[in-house]
């Protein structure tokens, strides 16, 4: 196999989705798959637009408006479970005797799937949007509270022993040691809360049938325009993307310092 | 003595909260269609466990357990398979990177209605958003393990005058085996939680489905007993696939903090 031209290698990883999408394209013009169930790129491009331009048809299923919705939802979730992950965490993993006690409660909890709880959130919330911020927030907290635990377990036993002979007291310790010392494994934690957030919103706007992203492709593939569904995945694939991308460039400007 | 009281510690916590969430329903939510007490929820479990209909708790459980099966193992063995073929090809590597990072972030759950439109309801919905969503770490994970296998292994590979297959088998794989089973570990948690999910969020079987009906038609004891029971068989599962990563470590020799820290 004779390689590349060096010139043409940034175009490399484009080779692959490019190839992808012909294969979509030939697939769906060819009817190898049912058109029902696989739509053509061109009307999937053209569900967003329509989706994007509004005032079209005004309802809860308008992807720009649903787009917008579910995204509020999973950052408001996000925030919310960070900041109560973080603000439990510090407590528990601060006491010795809190996280012998409390920490194997948590360990069973962990592998519990988040959205078990929604059923729950149901009886108890009814089937509002409050009840689906709750879930999200529920389920999304458990990696930062875990992570933040687990970090403030493993500080540096020096920088502890200098904390005690600086005479700090708790709160200055968790300020100037504890936390910034534990940042690499609550940043790492909170990414993976922002994935469950995504997920914990769409299950939520599909069960409560609140207006959002989850709403709205489950509402196309109950009416079957495909198109639609495959605009809403599209744009549920791209919040993830994005999401994902902006927490790592931010993990690697935090956490600039520990390279030096 | 106090060895005893040791292994008792973690039980207290729970306790706690058992008797506080019995206390508050007793008490101040005693009207409430919507909970039950937790004692009421045991109790609702014991009935479920006999129960032979198709409603009872084995049956429903075993068809969560086997639909999650299902699903893992394809997801597991096409992302072996694609992480074996990226890990080996540095050029194939770089032709898909962008197409994994474009569709690995879509939520598994967003493909809930295009397999229910395909699909129908049933297991081979359900497997396939399992198979999905276990698909991607497995080839990630799949794709860094070749990349960890020791060079000095390579070179004696290529010393010794093995073909690829050869060279595949008896050095590579095996180097592997501790970090797949990192992989399998994650892939089995995921593959529980992502089918507990679709039941809940769309497919009218298994055991997420049998908690919403059960909050739908006002029994709180029975959701709350499943929701419990949906916790008990998760950490038995994750417990059950970290002794078992525990024991392949010990048979390869592997140093368990060197394996834990690819996860």
């Amino acid at each position: 196999m004779k390689s590349f031209p060096p010139y043409l290698s940034i175009f490399e990883p484009l080779f692959m989705l490019f190839a992808l999408l012909l294969m979509w394209w030939l697939a769906s013009h060819g009817e190898w798959v049912n058109r029902v169930f696989l739509p053509t790129p061109e009307a999937t491009w053209q569900a967003l637009v329509i989706g994007f331009q509004g005032g079209q048809r005004n309802d809860a299923a308008e992807l720009g408006l649903a787009t917008q919705l579910t995204c509020v939802r999973m950052i408001l979730g996000w925030g919310l479970a960070s900041l109560i992950g973080i603000a439990l965490g510090v407590m528990i993993g601060m006491s010795e005797i809190a996280r012998a006690w409390i920490a194997p409660t948590l360990e069973f909890l962990r592998p519990l799937p988040a959205s078990a709880v929604l059923p729950l959130a149901i009886s108890i919330f009814g089937l509002s949007a409050g009840m689906v911020l709750f879930v999200v927030a529920f389920g999304a907290m458990w990696p930062v509270l875990l992570a933040t635990v687990q970090g403030l377990a493993n500080v540096e036993p020096r920088l502890r022993e200098v904390a005690a002979n600086l005479q700090m007291t708790r709160w200055s310790y968790v300020k100037k040691i504890g936390l910034p010392s534990t940042l690499p494994d609550i940043i790492s934690g909170m990414r993976l809360s922002m994935t469950i957030s995504l997920i914990l919103a769409v299950v939520g706007e599909m069960i409560a049938s609140q207006a959002g992203l989850g709403q709205a492709i489950l509402l196309a593939a109950r009416s079957f325009r495909a198109s639609e569904l495959f605009a809403g995945i599209v744009l549920l694939g791209l919040i993830g993307f994005v999401s994902n991308a902006l927490l790592a460039s931010a993990e690697l400007r935090l956490l600039r310092w520990q390279k030096n | 003595m106090f060895d005893m009281l040791k292994y008792l510690r973690p039980w207290v916590f729970p306790l706690v909260l058992f008797v506080a969430f019995d206390t508050y329903v007793r008490y101040v939510a005693i009207y409430s269609d919507a909970l039950a007490t937790p004692a009421q929820a045991v109790l609702a479990w014991w009935d479920l466990l006999w129960l032979t209909s198709d409603e009872g708790l084995m049956r429903v459980t075993l068809f969560t357990l086997l639909t999650a099966a299902m699903g893992l193992s394809i997801g597991v063995s096409l992302g072996l398979l694609c992480g074996l073929v990226l890990g080996l090809s540095p050029r194939i590597a770089r032709m898909s990177f962008l197409s994994i990072e474009v569709l690995r972030p879509i939520p598994s759950v967003a493909l809930i209605p295009l397999s229910m439109m395909i699909f129908g309801f049933g297991m081979r919905m359900e497997m396939s958003v399992v198979a999905f969503a276990t698909f991607w770490p497995v080839l990630i994970l799949t794709q860094a393990a070749v990349h960890q296998v020791e060079p000095r292994l390579l070179e004696v590979s290529k010393a010794l005058g093995l073909n690829a297959w050869q060279r595949m088998k008896w050095i590579i794989l095996p180097a592997m085996v501790s970090r797949l089973f990192v992989a399998l570990r994650l892939a089995v948690s995921v593959a529980l939680v992502v089918a507990v999910t679709v039941e809940i969020a769309a497919n009218p079987e298994g055991m997420g489905y049998a908690m919403m009906i059960a909050q739908q038609s006002l029994d709180p004891a029975r959701m709350i007993a499943w929701l419990l029971w949906i916790g008990v068989v998760g950490f038995a599962i994750n417990a059950g696939a970290l002794r078992l990563q525990k024991k392949i470590n010990q048979r390869m020799g592997v140093n368990e903090i060197q394996a834990g820290s690819t996860a």
